[in-house]
């Protein structure tokens, strides 16, 4: 009896799938065949605070092209995995993405160290990779990076910014702050790099590490050499900290400018009104109502608002703005070129004023990257929340 | 910007450094309350502050201050004794170096919970008695460091009568003194072991507990801190609640001159060396005793 029953609900499954295979198949026959785009992402791990959001924006994004009728007529398919923030599993899925998928081009991954990881992957295989990641090494020297293009700022975009911002001020005298780790160390040098270029002096030069307790010392040594102004490079509790020890000791006189990595409100609540009057460069994707109306981003940057919190209900980031500008920039090419990965490359560089989340790029066969300073917009701290700072 | 005057800015760095030595001094007696009894390290003890820094921020939501700090430490304690009764005692005959082992699990398994708890976001805390800084000296002094500075010499009283003047307290001492002759004049030692984990975990949650309004708290904070209170304890001399008060002290004190007056990148290598040089010099560290550290295993 009990075998008889198995082998009729085998029978029964069979038959099902035949119906479904007969039902789909001539209408896949029909339909243009779908264009594959590969996806890595950090969905798990200690970066899925960047994959989370990027995975979420891809996916509405591919949905919502597929609803509009796919890619001239070619339904747009994602092929997504997760490097769970590990180097090695990104590495095994770019591979994959390449010799199993046979993907045109990849979006991701989302942090740097696991770009560099794929870098040479995708150059030799000749497949154009847009990553989501900030280092500046990912696109140069762009001779070795020729498949390789970012969506990410980099940090002397950032810091360029503000040493601008500092010098309409009127300030010169500056001392700065940065963060033991990759992230303080990369901020370092291009603060260092840039300083003499752009006329700041630099009258301290500051560390601590990434979980100290206390960063009192540090600012009273900054306190004492009469710099006008302070910037504070770091990520985690270490940037709450700075702004609360530099209210305790009643430095409020001397301005303080945060890097891009303060983006997040929560950095405001967590430093429970210490923060106010605290400066940081922000990219217009963080602050979609303070884009002033004519601004070109103000359009695609609100109607990417309106249906990302319409329904994840979290308010939007700069990396799901990255996610949103790699997936756009490879279906346009898609659109315009065919999946010929050579010719989607060779699109890409030579794209002039494509208007996204993270700015307005201009790409160049010089300038795989296409952002510019002025895609940082500087805002203070005000009632809690952001302002554009005049 | 007004220039600060070097003295000022000396005050400044000696409070700084006096108010991470303490935290990093409470750490140093609890890793000694168990060496003592047990002769081996709790490496979870940083997690006890980690713990005591994020219950406190919970508590102090619904409670009182006095309440909620109560509550905490009242939880954590019971965390450590949970600790010893599942992971230590059921360990019988296991040398010092497996339970070493064992506690450094526990500390991966503490920092695990609260990441799922707390998930990875620092939490921030008000200070117990208001944000306005004292002026002393030129210096400008968080209120909440009179705190640190009062709740840990109040643990320094409370341990020394504690050991001094109790049962309990001159029976954990014996054990310290000699496990085998101890067990033989009748006292439980599998109990001492599991009061010197309540206690140490107890003086971890305080130390957590007053600290967060300064300096925030997140699941991995535990890790560092620990290191820096071992350190402490080992330059004060494994063992010595003294030493590991003013090791604690010197440590913190040495980091933040050395932030402020040298460079703030070497802060870190400034205080290993310190300990380096002491472990050279006096190998029992600063208030060790000598004789004492021939027969110890560690």
């Amino acid at each position: 009896m009990r075998r008889f029953g198995k082998g009729w609900r085998g029978a029964a499954t069979l038959t099902f799938c035949l119906v479904l295979v007969w039902s789909v198949v001539p209408r896949l026959a029909a339909a243009k065949e779908p264009y594959k785009v590969g996806v890595v992402f950090a969905v798990t791990g200690g970066a899925s605070i960047l994959g989370e959001p990027e995975k979420r924006t891809a996916e509405m994004l591919a949905e919502e092209i597929n609803k509009k009728g796919g890619i001239d007529g070619h339904k747009l398919e994602l092929v997504l995995y997760d490097d769970e923030s590990d180097e090695t599993k990104c590495v095994l899925a770019v591979k994959k993405l390449i010799k199993t998928d046979k993907v045109p081009v990849i979006i991701g991954p989302s942090v740097s160290g696991n770009t560099l990881a794929v870098v040479s992957e995708c150059n030799e295989a000749k497949v154009p990779l847009i990553s989501c990641a900030a280092a500046i090494k990912i696109v140069t020297p762009v001779e070795d990076r020729k498949w390789i293009f970012k969506v990410a700022p980099s940090d002397s975009h950032s810091v360029e910014r503000i040493y601008e911002f500092l010098l309409k001020k009127g300030i010169k005298k500056v001392a700065i702050m940065t963060v033991s780790d990759g992230y303080g160390a990369s901020g370092r040098e291009e603060l260092l790099r840039l300083a003499p270029q752009m006329g700041i002096e630099l009258l301290a030069d500051e560390r601590y590490g990434p979980k100290d307790t206390d960063l009192t010392a540090q600012l009273t040594r900054i306190r004492g050499t009469g710099a006008q102004a302070l910037v504070n490079w770091s990520v985690g509790p270490t940037q709450v900290l700075a702004v609360k020890n530099w209210k305790d000791l009643g430095m409020t006189s001397m301005t303080f400018v945060q890097s891009h990595g303060f983006a997040s409100k929560k950095n405001i609540e967590l430093a429970g009104g210490a923060a106010e009057g605290v400066f940081c460069p922000l990219g217009r994707v963080n602050i979609p109502e303070l884009v002033p109306a004519n601004h070109p981003q103000k359009q695609v940057i609100m109607a990417y608002n309106e249906a990302y919190q319409g329904r994840f209900k979290e308010p939007l980031s700069a990396f799901g703005g990255h996610a949103w500008d790699s997936l756009k920039l490879a279906v346009e090419a898609l659109g315009a070129v065919g999946p010929d990965p050579a010719k989607i490359r060779d699109y890409l560089e030579n794209r002039k004023n494509f208007v996204g989340q993270g700015g307005v790029f201009n790409f160049s066969p010089t300038d795989h990257c296409g952002l510019s300073k002025n895609d940082f917009e500087m805002v203070v701290v005000k009632n809690g929340t952001w302002a554009l700072a005049q | 910007m007004e220039k600060l005057s070097l003295g000022g800015q000396l005050v400044q760095y000696l409070f700084t450094g006096v108010t991470v030595g303490s935290v990093y001094g409470m750490v140093a007696l609890g890793f000694n309350i168990i060496y003592n009894v047990t002769e081996m390290i709790n490496f979870a003890q940083g997690e006890f502050v980690m713990l005591g820094g994020l219950m406190m921020v919970v508590c102090a939501k619904f409670l009182p201050l006095p309440m909620a700090f109560v509550l905490t430490v009242a939880i954590v304690t019971a965390v450590g004794v949970l600790m010893e009764r599942f992971t230590i005692n059921p360990l019988k005959n296991a040398s010092v170096l497996t339970l070493i082992i064992v506690t450094i699990a526990v500390s991966i398994l503490l920092k695990g919970i609260a990441m799922f708890i707390w998930g990875k976001d620092p939490y921030v805390m008000q200070p117990f008695s208001g944000t306005k800084p004292i002026h002393l000296f030129g210096a400008a002094v968080q209120t909440q460091i009179l705190w640190v500075l009062g709740i840990s010499a109040v643990v320094v009283v409370l341990l020394t009568l504690f050991f001094r003047k109790t049962r309990y307290g001159k029976a954990m001492l014996a054990c310290a003194d000699n496990l085998e002759a101890a067990r033989l004049v009748g006292i439980k030692v599998k109990f001492m072991v599991l009061l010197s984990f309540a206690l140490s975990a107890a003086i971890g949650a305080a130390a957590g507990a007053v600290i967060t309004p300064i300096s925030l708290m997140e699941y991995d904070r535990g890790a560092l801190l620990g290191l820096k209170g071992f350190g402490a304890a080992v330059l004060g001399g494994l063992g010595s609640f003294y030493g590991a008060v003013a090791a604690g002290l010197i440590l913190g004190i040495v980091e933040s001159l050395c932030a402020g007056l040298i460079s703030s990148g070497y802060k870190d290598a400034v205080g290993l060396l310190v300990l380096l040089l002491v472990l050279f010099v006096r190998p029992s560290g600063l208030f060790g005793s000598v004789e004492a550290s021939k027969i110890k295993k560690f």
